[in-house]
């Protein structure tokens, strides 16, 4: 702080008298509101007083909840443990992070900091807003697959991002309602879409939904859009490169417009929470979700009822061979403090240990490296695990993989609209592709 | 920041008494009192004119910054795309952001619809029942007080939390009105939030009930200026309470009424908190702020684009409240 401020305000201050007069007060608040409209220049005699350290690593977390904070926390103490290297932790609410990731990294960001796999990390890789880390990959290449090699590149090639956990989508079920019904988990869509019929008859709601909050759909989105499409079409249409007007986007609707009427009444009143409620109370036979349904599951025995299985074959030239699977870690930003100790950093997040550090205290989650050690698992995230792994490409929620833009402005409301009024999916589509050129347009 | 607070700037401490302090300028009585016991009158003339310079300039500057330039930037960025990133990635676009905004988003004329929907309906509901109200309440009877204090809780309330008070009542699975009336069940399921027939009048029902409260305390401090003498002389005069109030009692009111006036353009231009929490301006419900910060706020964002819409706002509340203005002091100054 004191390097900012003009040297004449501090030789003064010897001369002053000891009480400050009113007038004296109200200069010294005007330059002090002046430093503070040049905010940049704040933050960065904050963050100046640890840069010179080699010996600590600044983090920026969007790890706001309990069980995560803690579990990512455990990591840093292992690895200062290892290397004596600190890490200093920045902890922003999860959303708060989110919504201001665009001024944080164009001002002083912390040399480390969590951020989720797919475009959004290729969006401010290509702007240039994070170092490529190659290097961290040559070491720790070796404990990833070749899906999560591929989601940790950049557009240019280059790696900017380490995983640690994903998770996956599927179809959520109880099994002793299916078992009480003589249910068998579809494979196929005519399977799937008769095990609608039959538990509707039974009086239950076949698939329970939620879409107040306006992503889900976004998932109901994707996996019936590369079941049909396959992940090549998927990722073209998401990248803004395919047209919505296409005949293969109608056929992912028309598919969808079919098992719509078997949804819950009233989704987009609904919160995903109250959706998975339905799925808890045995009310609904089956909730399209990721793994984190499971943590509305709060007592035991419903937890221990609950099981998954992948979204059901549509076209039988892709089967089930893409998993959708949501991936976050790290990224290092793009003139860290100190880039040694930040890389030693990163090599210990790529790491098996660390890896199992975080599971063991947030099991909703499984690992995105192929070595962690499984053997701790619950059923349900062994069966994710191998769900993952056994993948041919792994997409990310819908969000992720397309401009953020696009999704919350154009994407979001029109799926409601779907959702409400399936009738209307031609104007709908029109519609979604004239903004979207206007959106990937501007660049 | 403390340490700065207790020091004094350079030039104040380093500059002599200068001995040329004109009378005309000298500070206010109290503070030449507070200060001749120390013998620097001189030096403080200049300093408060330094301190008035300072009070007044401060404040202008943070304002032109933080308000004007803000303003005139938003403006000039709405002709613009933008996505935040780098000074450099500013592409003028001239009216394109207005061109794709009249003509390809399809929240954008539902918004201006509904934006003018909560207008119409505050003005015709809750502020007539406020002002119903506030006459009541005006008459002394008993337990006035409570029910002042009843009807102007909501109005101490924020408007987010009205919002998340409401959802309790119109949750379409848990909330109050379904499970009275067993609208919950597939088949006969009222979905008041995500319905769009619905949801905005459903949320119109929770702005009406704050709005009644603010209308009453302003209808009520404008009925508690009537002069007593009017109202004894008209019913001197014979005319019975309706027509006391109609001929009488009302026509007093009219600056009250045009700060309702004034007060419900701004609620019905600035609504958001409300929906915002309600249900993120999704269907049936969006409104040009919702729209505004659906754009700018977050990753990656349209910073152009959502200026084009505050744009469109602006001009639209300048378009209501100049005129309305103009016409209402011409009117006032001429009475």
């Amino acid at each position: 702080m004191h390097d900012l401020s003009p040297s004449g305000l501090v030789s003064a201050s010897g001369l002053s008298r000891v009480a400050p007069s009113r007038r004296t007060l109200l200069r010294g608040m005007g330059g002090a509101a002046v430093l503070g409209a040049g905010i940049p220049l704040l933050s960065a005699c904050g963050g100046s007083g640890t840069a010179a350290d080699p010996k600590t690593v600044t983090l920026g977390s969007n790890a706001s909840d309990a069980v995560p904070k803690k579990a990512f926390a455990e990591i840093y103490a292992a690895f200062k443990k290892q290397s004596g290297i600190t890490v200093d932790v920045n902890t922003k609410d999860h959303n708060t992070f989110q919504e201001q990731i665009n001024s944080y990294l164009q001002g002083t960001p912390d040399d480390v900091f969590n951020w989720f796999a797919g475009y959004r990390m290729q969006f401010f890789a290509a702007k240039g807003l994070a170092t490529p880390i190659d290097d961290v990959w040559q070491k720790i290449g070796g404990n990833f697959p070749d899906a999560m090699k591929q989601l940790a590149k950049g557009e240019d090639g280059k790696y900017y991002f380490v995983p640690l956990y994903t998770y996956p989508w599927a179809l959520f079920y109880r099994k002793s309602v299916f078992q009480q019904h003589g249910y068998t988990v579809p494979t196929t869509w005519d399977q799937l879409v008769a095990l609608c019929k039959q538990m509707k008859k039974d009086g239950l709601v076949p698939i329970a939904f939620g879409d107040k909050d306006a992503w889900p759909a976004l998932g109901t989105f994707d996996q019936i859009n590369f079941r049909t499409n396959g992940y090549d079409f998927h990722v073209e249409l998401m990248a803004g490169k395919a047209a919505w007007t296409d005949a293969k986007v109608r056929k992912t609707f028309d598919h969808w417009a079919e098992i719509l009427p078997y949804h819950q009444d009233g989704a987009v009143g609904r919160t995903w929470q109250d959706a998975a409620q339905t799925l808890v109370s045995k009310k609904a036979g089956m909730y399209l979700l990721g793994t984190f349904v499971a943590q509305q599951f709060t007592n035991q025995a419903d937890a221990d009822d609950l099981d998954f299985f992948a979204f059901p074959e549509i076209d039988p030239a892709y089967g089930q061979d893409t998993v959708e699977a949501p991936t976050d870690g790290f990224m290092l930003s793009k003139a860290p403090k100190s880039k040694a100790a930040a890389v030693k950093l990163l090599e210990y997040l790529g790491t098996p240990e660390a890896e199992a550090i975080y599971l063991k205290a947030d099991p909703s989650v499984v690992a995105a490296s192929s070595k962690a050690d499984t053997s701790s698992y619950t059923a349900l995230q062994k069966k994710a695990y191998a769900m993952i792994s056994g993948a041919k490409s792994l997409t990310q929620f819908m969000d992720r993989d397309s401009r953020p833009d696009f999704t919350s402005t154009v994407m979001q409301p029109a799926l409601q609209k779907f959702v409400r009024d399936p009738k209307g999916i031609d104007s709908l589509l029109t519609s979604i592709e004239r903004q979207k050129k206007t959106i990937f347009a501007s660049g | 920041m403390s340490s700065e607070t207790g020091t004094t700037s350079p030039e104040a401490a380093a500059a002599p008494p200068p001995g040329t302090a004109s009378p005309a300028s000298s500070p206010s009585p109290g503070s030449r009192k507070k200060r001749v016991p120390r013998g620097h009158r001189r030096l403080l003339t200049r300093r408060d004119r330094l301190t008035l310079g300072l009070m007044a300039g401060v404040p202008t500057i943070l304002h032109v910054a933080l308000v004007w330039l803000t303003a005139l930037a938003s403006i000039a960025l709405a002709f613009t795309t933008w996505d935040g990133i780098g000074f450099d990635s500013i592409k003028w676009v001239g009216l394109d952001n207005f061109k794709e905004l009249f003509t390809t988003n399809p929240q954008f004329w539902p918004a201006v619809e509904h934006n003018v929907i909560w207008f119409v309906v505050l003005i015709l509901i809750p502020t007539p029942f406020g002002l119903f109200l506030a006459v009541q309440l005006d008459k002394k009877i008993r337990f006035s007080r409570v029910y002042q204090t009843a009807f102007f809780l909501p109005v101490v309330v924020s408007m987010a939390v009205i919002g998340f008070v409401w959802q309790l009542v119109y949750n379409p699975d848990t909330g109050l009105i379904n499970s009275l009336i067993g609208a919950n069940k597939p088949g006969h399921y009222i979905d008041w939030i995500g319905d769009p027939n619905l949801n905005l009048w459903a949320i119109l029902i929770a702005a009406s009930w704050r709005h009644a409260g603010y209308m009453m305390i302003l209808y009520l401090a404008g009925l508690k200026g009537v002069d007593p003498a009017l109202r004894e002389a008209s019913s001197l005069d014979g005319a019975n309470e309706w027509q006391t109030f109609k001929n009488v009692v009302f026509p007093t009111l009219r600056p009250t009424n045009t700060v309702v006036l004034v007060v419900t353009i701004i609620e019905a231009l600035r609504a958001f908190d409300l929906v915002f929490v309600f249900n993120k301006g999704a269907q049936g419900t969006e409104l040009l702020s919702i729209l505004v910060t659906n754009n700018i706020i977050g990753e990656s964002s349209r910073i152009g684009y959502g200026s084009a819409i505050a744009v469109v706002l602006l001009v639209i509340s300048l378009a209501v409240i100049i005129p309305y203005l103009i016409a209402t002091f011409r009117k006032e100054r001429r009475a």
